[in-house]
């Protein structure tokens, strides 16, 4: 970003701190760029004629004489088709050695879609795993995280997911990614054949971690550029946000604010907001779905950060190692999809929501069986059943490895009720048990 | 002459403002960036400085930026059109607004000015009439919309002339009144009204006396909420918050619902304004949008228009009371509201109270409770406005300052567990720690012994205690095994397992199990706890378990017929067959 001929230059800090730096400067707008000392900061605080910048990098080696230059404009990201197939770093500038991207200058984070122009989602994104396609249907327009301890390989299974979900684009958002990580993404699109069809912007864990504050944003503007200008269906990743999250409360910290709780700005949940709520079904055909990660410390979703993202978010994904089968399973009783019901037994079978409910609720009074085992009490022969239901419902459909259409799906569950359980068991609406439970088992 | 002022300072959304002349607190003002005017207000006066929380985004905006004061409060305009309408919190129409995305600085009237009503005068010149007195009526849809004195209007009146029937916009004068003093005054259909001061014009606020049905059980059956009662749903996310409030919005037995989505996802408010017109209201056989107003400040929209739109929600049905209609005010979720405080109370650097939110946090909550309830008109008809609200505590722990503060003024407590959803015990209201103090009014339980049958309220409270106990026995079994109880300790659990899955929980997605009217919740409460009576005799526990399956899985495949129906009736024998197998 180059200096415009006519703007003045300060040379004065008046004060430096780990993420800001304050100065005496005249006519200067509200979020607006600047160049401190060559870094790229932004204005986040005036009174009176004191500016405060959030410098990006961080402010090591910032001298009180650093030069500073204000740009005159927000954050901005050049969009057109060139995009496509490319990887950038949080300011939108190339790291993949290829050109400048030619397009249209926009505002990152601009405003809001009228609520009332929205349109309710409907189309249904299948991803093969039964886990998510059987118990927590995943929609067009919805957002939804996955919650995950750290050694979970969140990262494979959204790559999974978005390889194998039928979208135009794929917008990938990666802060403080490892840069294995990003070398993971970039090798499974690469070798998915799908390079032309995704967009990243990347922060690694070797970037300084204020920059990540621009990737949503970043990402966000290019979704919306293909989902409202070109009207395609698009599928945003961000990973991980609990990263994000962190450099929010860097932020915050350093300008005196009041934390809440966890350490984290008051405005945490505003601030998540602004970016989920960006998911929308739009009224020409276009569509922005985001599948964010939310890294948990030792499953506890009780902590800031998920626990806003799960207020804000259309439910989420919780990956689990389950200990009797030794695979990694999405949890049916943490996780949800909100939006389950817009598609279930619409553009799915009658059956879907009965036989979810059924298998999670037999799924259940197994581990109450596995309580009573622990406690070291006798079982009854419905435990035991129900102890043997869930090794198989783990395995066959539970695991993140499953990769089977929904309607396979939907006869496994059949199958595995009518191996372990008397019909009345299940509690299953009759008129479904008489079309579909299997028979001669 | 209205004061001005230069922007000082920024930070996010709140704006110091340097002024010059007078400014009061709560008072409007616009800020000019470029050619686009901003909407704040003022918050907080301290030398010469005004802090203005902007309803926007800030962006762009520089120190010496102008601003213009208001000389008003924030108000609803209020009139016939309101019904049905698409709001934002600071009651713009979204309906006519242009383009995808919110224009920042679009303002659009909440009225359409042009269309024609039909009027038809109530009163008559000669007529002594007070604020909040029916001067005339139009049809607004169904609803017979009262055209009023302005709720502004101070002492007493004398109608000088009314407009005769016919169609005119709200901009006509209807009537001219004359004041005290003999000065005429003219009304339009429309007034306004600063929305966070209360509508008090009516003659008195009595305790409620009957009780708004919901359809949903666990709510009616177990802690009913009064007609002009409140009441809040707390619970952690995913367990069914939004659900249930849709389901008392579907259901609930009232003429006009407000539905404010403050700082909640913008697709549960797409949801609302998707399904609701094809909806069909139980009690009129009305399309539901017809009765519904939403007010939405999604959770991406500037945070200072949250606190905004709550109030704004609230003077609505204020003004819909007045016409002696019952209004249903439902808020999700007060907790986000709170938040916008904290953000703003943090800017200001105030020194925090728990949590971090501003200490007058409970004093705010109550005052906003209280004005929900049935009041008694000048004219001595009826009017209520019940509000339910929803709070989100962080990490689900009930233990936190907007919880513990709506605890201190709504009436009615429905704790949603996790627990229960996680075994998808839907609703997941905990049956134990919830309660309604309506059941303790007398003149609510007078009522419930007219309108449902006598000795309800003492049938509630026995189905309660099954639960209890059965909980309670629950417990002994984890701790001593199956085999270290008696058999009494596991018939005890049974039977609250089978209150539980047949009157408390519920399919929301089911055409018919969704809405129970009162008359089937009675049938039902009957039928169970008349087999809760029944004496059983059971060898094993297993055998009691396997019994009490059978027994919970005909009653749910009951709850999913039509009642009554003959396949309703078969059910019925069956049970009634299996219960004389055993014991006597």
């Amino acid at each position: 970003m180059a200096n415009k001929a006519y703007q003045r230059v300060y040379t004065q800090l008046e004060a430096i701190t780990k993420a800001t730096v304050t100065l005496k400067a005249q006519g200067v707008a509200n979020d607006e760029l600047a160049v401190v000392h060559g870094r790229l900061a932004q204005v986040v605080k005036t009174k009176g004629d004191m500016v405060t910048l959030q410098v990006f990098s961080g402010t090591e080696g910032i001298p009180t004489d650093a030069e500073v230059t204000f740009l005159g404009n927000p954050p901005v990201l050049k969009v057109g088709e060139g995009l496509s197939g490319r990887f950038f770093n949080a300011f939108g500038n190339p790291i993949d050695g290829g050109p400048e991207v030619d397009g249209e200058e926009r505002q990152i984070g601009g405003p809001s879609v009228n609520p009332y122009k929205r349109r309710q989602p409907s189309q249904l994104i299948p991803t093969g795993i039964a886990g998510i396609d059987l118990n927590n249907t995943l929609v067009s327009g919805q957002k939804i995280p996955f919650f995950a301890d750290p050694d979970q390989p969140y990262n494979q299974v959204m790559a999974d997911v978005a390889l194998r979900a039928d979208v135009d684009k794929i917008i990938l958002g990666g802060m403080g990614l490892t840069n294995d990580d990003y070398l993971f993404f970039r090798h499974s699109f690469e070798s998915a054949g799908a390079l032309d069809k995704i967009v990243s912007f990347v922060n690694t864990t070797e970037e300084p971690p204020v920059e990540r504050l621009l990737i949503p944003d970043m990402a966000l503007t290019a979704a919306e550029y293909f989902a409202v200008d070109k009207n395609e269906k698009v599928l945003v990743l961000l990973t991980d946000m609990t990263l994000y999250a962190d450099a929010l409360s860097i932020v915050s910290n350093r300008m005196d604010q009041i934390p809440s709780k966890d350490s984290m700005p008051g405005s945490l949940y505003s601030d998540l907001a602004k970016i989920y709520e960006k998911a929308v079904q739009l009224p020409d055909g276009g569509s922005i779905t985001i599948i964010a990660v939310t890294t948990l410390n030792d499953g506890d979703i009780t902590h800031a950060i998920p626990d806003n993202t799960g207020y804000i978010t259309e439910g989420q994904l919780f990956l689990r190692a389950d200990s009797d089968t030794g695979k990694v399973i999405i949890d049916p009783f943490r996780s949800l999809s909100r939006l389950k019901q817009l598609v279930q037994g619409k553009k799915t079978r009658e059956d879907h929501s009965q036989v979810m409910n059924a298998g999670v609720r037999l799924y259940a009074d197994a581990q109450n069986a596995k309580t009573k085992l622990e406690n070291g009490f006798d079982l009854s022969d419905y435990d035991l059943r129900c102890l043997d239901y869930a090794k198989d419902y783990a395995v066959k459909l539970l695991s993140i490895d499953v990769n089977i259409s929904i309607e396979e799906m939907l006869d496994t569950a059949w199958k595995l009720f009518a191996k372990h359980f008397s019909k009345a068991e299940t509690n299953i609406k009759q008129a479904m048990i008489d079309k579909y439970w299997p028979n001669g088992d | 002459m209205k004061s001005t002022g230069k922007v000082i300072g920024i930070v996010s959304n709140l704006v110091t403002v340097q002024t010059f002349g007078p400014v009061a607190e709560n008072e409007l003002c616009f800020i000019s960036v470029g050619d686009t005017r901003l909407l704040a207000e003022v918050i907080k006066v301290s030398a010469g400085k005004a802090s203005v929380q902007v309803f926007e985004s800030t962006r762009g905006l520089k120190n010496g930026d102008n601003v213009e004061f208001e000389g008003r409060m924030l108000e609803a305009t209020l009139g016939p059109g309101i019904l049905s309408s698409t709001y934002d919190g600071l009651q713009n129409d979204l309906t006519t607004m242009h383009g995808v995305f919110l224009q920042r600085g679009e303002y659009t009237d909440p009225i359409n000015r042009e269309k024609l009503w039909d009027f038809e005068p109530l009163a008559k010149p000669g007529d002594k009439v007070a604020a909040a007195d029916w001067l005339g009526e139009v049809k607004e849809g169904w609803l017979p919309h009262k055209i009023m004195v302005p709720f502004s209007f101070k002492g007493e009146y004398t109608v000088k002339s009314i407009i005769d029937a016919g169609s005119y916009n709200v901009d006509t004068v209807i009537a001219t009144l004359t004041d005290e003093s003999g000065e005429d005054v003219p009304v339009t259909m429309t007034q306004k009204w600063p929305v966070k001061v209360a509508i008090k014009s009516y003659r008195e606020k009595p305790r409620p006396s009957r009780i708004m049905e919901t359809g949903v059980r666990v709510i009616d059956t177990f802690n009913p909420i009064a007609e002009g009662g409140t009441g809040f749903i707390p619970g952690p996310f995913g367990c069914g918050k939004t659900v249930l409030q849709h389901a008392i919005a579907k259901q609930g037995e009232a003429d006009v619902i407000v539905m404010a989505a403050c700082g909640e996802r913008a697709n549960e408010v797409v949801e609302i304004f998707t399904e609701f017109p094809e909806l069909i209201d139980a009690h009129t056989g009305r399309s539901l949008m017809e009765r519904t107003t939403i007010i939405c400040n999604t959770s991406n929209m500037p945070v200072a228009a949250r606190e905004a739109s709550v109030y704004t929600a609230m003077t609505i049905c204020e003004y819909y009371r007045a016409m002696g209609l019952r209004c249903l005010l439902l808020a999700d979720s007060t907790s986000r509201w709170a938040q916008a405080l904290r953000e703003m109370s943090n800017r200001m650097e105030e020194l925090p109270g728990a949590d971090a939110f501003p200490v007058d946090l409970s004093a705010i909550i109550s005052n906003f409770y209280a004005r929900a309830g049935m009041v008694v008109l000048n004219n001595g008809k009826t009017g209520a406005v019940t509000f339910i609200g929803t709070v989100s505590p962080a990490g689900g722990n009930l233990k936190e300052p907007v919880t513990e503060s709506t605890k201190k003024a709504a009436r009615c407590f429905y704790a949603l567990e996790q627990n229960r959803a996680d075994q998808k015990r839907y609703p997941a209201v905990n049956p134990i720690d919830s309660y309604s103090k309506y059941l303790e009014y007398p003149e609510i339980r007078e009522f419930l012994d007219e309108s449902v049958e006598k000795g309800w309220t003492e049938k509630v409270a026995k189905a309660k205690n099954l639960v209890r106990r059965g909980r309670e026995a629950h417990e002994q079994i984890n701790i001593l095994g199956d085999d270290g109880v008696p058999m009494g300790y596991h018939e005890t659990f049974w039977k609250s397992e089978l209150i539980d899955f047949v009157i408390l929980q519920q399919d929301a997605f089911d055409a018919i199990d969704c809405n129970t009217p009162i008359e089937r919740q009675m049938y039902m409460l009957n039928l169970v706890l008349d087999i809760c009576d029944h004496r059983f005799s059971f060898d094993d526990y297993e055998e009691c378990r396997t019994f009490f399956k059978n027994l919970i899985n005909m009653l749910k495949q009951m709850n999913y017929t039509e009642f009554k129906s003959e396949k309703f009736n078969t059910y019925l024998s069956e049970i009634q067959n299996l219960l004389q197998e055993n014991g006597e």
